[in-house]
């Protein structure tokens, strides 16, 4: 496969910048975890024994937004195997604020339910014992009595005035700086659209997406002779989980050793840390090593996904193609816990106009709490569904206007010099470049204007 | 209900082993047998990287009760190679790039291995067919796929014995 | 039963490095008396190829055999901080963090080359075989590993480096939104052909081709390993999965392979891609971030190949069949070809 590939590097465009002599980088060298991931010899975090080790499963929230009037743990403790349960009064600092450390907050998730739960699969009791089936089976005997309140699961309807507000600070919505959304703008909007021969309005949709790696998320705690705990883990960052599981034990740092680097697909859903702060938890109480992974089940509607979002894009045009303004509505849903969401909604507000230069835009965006899942980082999130609004929108203008759509794109690209809404100058473009390269490769002659344009140059 | 001696050969070895009711072969393949390279994602049957081969047929193990292995011939991904050297689909799943987190790799490699051992000249439609009950999240499957036909085409190259 | 082919275009850009900066990585090289390297770190490789690539730009700016170079990760007793592997920061951040280091231990190692062979370190240059010789006299010269048994057993100095990588963080002005969000924009332009059979609301993608450009293709097999599966995923956003089918409904969530949909080895289109090369002023080597950004752009793509097949538009992912067929039935819509 490597010989075709490099030959598929377009060494003619940018040649002046790419030029470099390198012996290492560049070279389709093999992977170098290959040999050991095809003879089965890659070792996961899962793939080391402990003698005495217990397993978690969770007891989880089954309603969407409800008061916790008890939890009876009778029945569950009852069970053959069963070593111990754990609830929220075992948990030190029962706050999950992953980007704590940096001073991002604030405290709203707790690890383990308290007086009630905002979301369908909360967390509320852990279940520690012999075996995962004893676990499973005690796990579905803690009663939870629930006193359910309103659920608020449409981003819309969280948003208006009058909707029943999950949150302790009286609304639905994230607040930035003091401020319910994230904004920005450059030029006038308004004035831009009185002048503009077609205004094109339209939103966009999508649902929560799983990041379904073959690999579940998981973690193994270990106590270690010298008082210490060892955590076998597949999170995407060593240092999260280890600030994070210490911050909610209140342990020292030092307390804590997170070992992992090999993991079995992330795509973002392994960057929270979820399980090792319960597994390190069941390992101090029962000074045993602690298993905690979710099932295919959990990891399908538990662990955080890509958030929904609902996009309205609205366009100013002229006669030409030229795209003079562009307001852009996003809202965000961010499940019952902010985890990566708010930062997702600035990304996405940095992101638009997408590649295009646009004089006049405003950018409004909105990340709502709904009594659902949280949703958090997924690969591109921010991005994503930005795109597939911006970029269904630039077609329908060039359908509106019976433009080729290579050349409508072209014509609106962002080149180097020009300036981004959120004022930053644009260097290093090459969206000319990739779609004149795009249009040659499957034969899409362009006119000799669009196929002189470049980057570094308006043309 | 009580723990019984189950007695199979694992990569040509053979095993006894005390095994508690219900106990599922991935499990026991892993824990008892410390054959980790046969992965668990999904415990429903539903992803495929738990695939072995069992008396020669390609097996989900999360879904087969260990009791019933008794007897019986089994093939993991440690048992792919021969004498150190790698098994032509091995090689060709690194020549092919046809695995990145790897955690599908040892499933679809046992799968496709099935199809080869019984029609070692497969069209592409057989290999797709061959690998549907197994989930990559991360190649895109082109690569697997065209590793298998690339392992074929090698495994036709070499004397018989060799295969 | 009656197919619809038709054809979507989208270009796209993506940002590398965590949205606002303020997210470092470090390294630690060595050599050891072998003559090897070891590049500690506590990083994560998620299958995206973190270990390869971060061999090859060790062994570049060392100047030494990518299997010269061992990678020890990921251990946060040994490593050195990294903030994670995500935000398609990896290869930018912690790259530019082992050139940091492997340029200081490139250093040592010269050093102490020019005095075995008694020439200045500047007059120098190694072969990227395992050699340091005088630049114009390559008769003249000395393995990497004598220089590093000199460097230990002789002079009794270090042959190592440190390395950090940070993009300070920018806070946003929240009147205007002005910010300084990332450290490059990769690039992607992708183009959908479909078919779309009309009876039963199914979508085929036959072909998905791209342009992009990254900045530097580090490892250009990997790079295809990334467009190929991330094209796959982007199909798969766009035509098959959610874990909410009714959303906002909660009702009906998968919750197994079965219910969870994803397109399987039978569902895959044709995948052609060319890659541009800009390179990053901030980039390793100019290297940007392809991991995330190659599962976006097929998904508009696709979209507007199902209205260009069938008339149709679905602003709503995923653009399931039943999705399809309602629409097609509220619009009545006459097959146009």
């Amino acid at each position: 496969m490597s010989a075709d590939i490099t030959a598929r590097i377009r060494e003619d465009i940018f040649a002046a910048e790419r030029a470099g002599v390198f012996r290492a980088v560049g070279r389709a060298l093999p992977r170098i975890d290959a040999r050991a991931h095809v003879s089965g010899s890659t070792r996961y975090y899962a793939d080391r024994s402990f003698p005495g080790l217990l397993h978690v499963v969770m007891a989880r929230s089954e309603r969407h937004h409800a008061l916790i009037g008890g939890i009876d743990l009778s029945a569950a403790e009852a069970v053959k195997g069963v070593v111990r349960i754990l609830t929220h009064k075992d948990v030190p600092n029962n706050w999950y604020t992953i980007l704590k450390l940096i001073g991002m907050g604030p405290d709203e998730e707790p690890v383990l339910a308290e007086d009630r739960v905002l979301y369908r699969g909360e967390p509320v009791a852990a279940v520690l014992a012999e075996t995962a089936d004893a676990a499973r089976e005690a796990a579905g005997k803690v009663r939870i009595a629930y006193e359910d309140l309103p659920a608020v699961l449409d981003i819309e309807a969280a948003m208006l005035t009058d909707a029943s507000a999950i949150k302790p600070h009286g609304s639905n919505l994230f607040i930035y700086d003091g401020r319910d959304h994230f904004h920005v703008h450059c030029g006038d909007t308004e004035a831009a659209f009185c002048e503009v021969e077609h205004i094109l309005e339209h939103s966009y949709q999508s649902s929560p997406i799983e990041h379904a790696p073959v690999e579940t998320t998981g973690a193994i705690a270990v106590p270690e002779p010298n008082g210490r705990y060892s955590i076998h883990s597949n999170t995407q960052a060593a240092f999260f989980t280890l600030d994070n599981a210490a911050l909610i034990l209140g342990v020292p740092f030092r307390h804590l050793r997170v070992i992992g680097g090999t993991v079995g697909g992330g795509f973002g859903g392994k960057v929270d840390v979820i399980v090792e702060p319960i597994a390190v938890l069941g390992a101090m109480r029962t000074g045993r090593p602690v298993k905690y992974a979710f099932s295919r089940e959990e990891e399908m509607q538990v662990s955080s996904p890509r958030a929904a979002e609902r996009i309205r894009i609205k366009d100013g045009v002229m006669a030409d193609g030229r795209i003079i303004a562009r307001d852009v509505r996003i809202l965000v849903d961010a499940g019952a816990y902010s985890r990566h969401s708010p930062y997702g909604t600035i990304k996405a507000a940095a992101h638009m106009p997408g590649p295009y230069t646009v004089p006049n835009v405003t950018i409004n965006a909105w990340c709502v709490y709904t009594n659902r899942t949280p949703s958090s980082a997924m690969r591109g999130f921010g991005v994503t569904i930005g795109d597939f609004a911006v970029e269904v929108q630039m077609d329908r203008i060039a359908r509106l206007l019976g433009r080729d759509p290579f050349e409508l794109r072209l014509q609106n690209a962002y080149r180097d010099g020009e300036m981004k809404p959120h004022r930053k100058k644009v260097e290093g473009a090459a969206l000319v470049e990739v779609v004149q390269a795009a249009a040659e490769r499957i034969g899409h002659s362009l006119p000799p204007e669009y196929r002189a344009m470049s980057s570094s140059r308006k043309g | 209900m009580r723990s019984s001696f189950v007695s199979f050969t694992l990569n040509g070895e053979e095993k006894e082993l005390l095994i508690a009711p219900g106990q599922r072969l991935v499990d026991v393949l892993r824990e008892q047998c410390g054959a980790m390279g046969t992965r668990n994602g999904c415990g429903q049957g539903g992803c495929g990287a738990c695939t072995v081969h069992v008396d020669a047929v390609p097996m989900l193990s999360c879904l087969v009760l260990a009791e019933l292995a008794e007897g019986c011939d089994i093939l993991t991904i440690e048992g792919a190679a021969r004498d150190r050297t790698l098994h032509a689909l091995q090689e060709a799943f690194v020549a092919e790039a046809a695995t990145q987190c790897g955690f599908c790799t040892a499933g679809m490699i046992m799968a496709a291995k099935a199809l080869l051992d019984r029609d070692p000249a497969p069209q592409r439609e057989a290999v797709v067919e061959a690998l549907s009950g197994n989930v990559c999240r991360c190649t895109g499957y082109e690569p697997i796929i065209a590793a298998v036909l690339a392992a074929a085409a090698m495994l036709a190259r070499l004397p018989a014995a060799a295969a | 039963m009656t197919r619809l082919r038709g054809r979507g275009i989208s270009a796209v850009n993506y940002p590398t490095g965590m949205n606002l900066g303020g997210d470092p990585s470090q390294a630690l090289i060595h050599a050891t008396t072998t003559g090897n390297f070891v590049v500690t770190l506590s990083s994560v490789d998620l299958g995206q190829g973190l270990r390869t690539i971060m061999t090859q730009i060790a062994a570049e700016v060392l100047g030494v055999p990518p299997e010269s170079v061992i990678i020890d990760t990921a251990d946060t007793d040994t490593g050195p901080h990294c903030m994670g592997t995500f935000a398609s920061r990896a290869t930018h951040r912690i790259g530019n963090a082992i050139i940091m280091a492997a340029t200081e231990a490139r250093n040592a190692l010269l050093d102490v080359a020019g005095e075995e062979l008694e020439v200045a370190a500047a007059d120098l240059e190694t072969d990227g075989d395992g050699r340091i010789a005088v630049k114009g006299v390559p008769g003249k010269s000395i393995s990497v590993l004598d220089a590093a048994l000199a460097a230990h057993f002789k002079y009794g100095r270090t042959i190592s480096g440190r390395g950090i990588y940070l993009k300070p963080r920018s806070y946003p002005d929240f009147e205007t939104g002005a910010m300084d969000p990332d450290s490059c924009q990769a690039h992607a332009c992708t183009i959908a052909e479909v078919e779309v059979d009309t009876e039963t609301g199914e979508v085929r993608v036959l072909k998905l081709t791209s342009a992009y450009e990254i900045g530097r293709a580090l490892n250009p097999m990997m790079v295809e390993q990334q467009i190929v599966g991330g094209s796959w995923m982007g199909m798969s956003h766009a035509l098959y999965e959610t874990t909410e089918p009714y959303y906002p409904d909660r009702a009906h969530g998968p919750v197994d392979f079965a219910e969870y949909l994803m397109p399987g080895p039978a569902d895959i289109p044709q995948y052609d891609a060319v890659i541009l090369e800009r390179p990053s002023a901030s980039g390793p080597f100019g290297a940007k971030g392809i991991g995330e950004m190659t599962a976006n752009s097929p998904i508009p793509a696709i979209a507007n190949a199902i209205f260009d097949a069938c008339g149709v538009r679905i602003d709503e992912l995923p653009i399931t069949p039943e999705k399809l067929l309602r629409a097609l039935d509220a619009a009545a819509v006459a097959p146009r070809r």
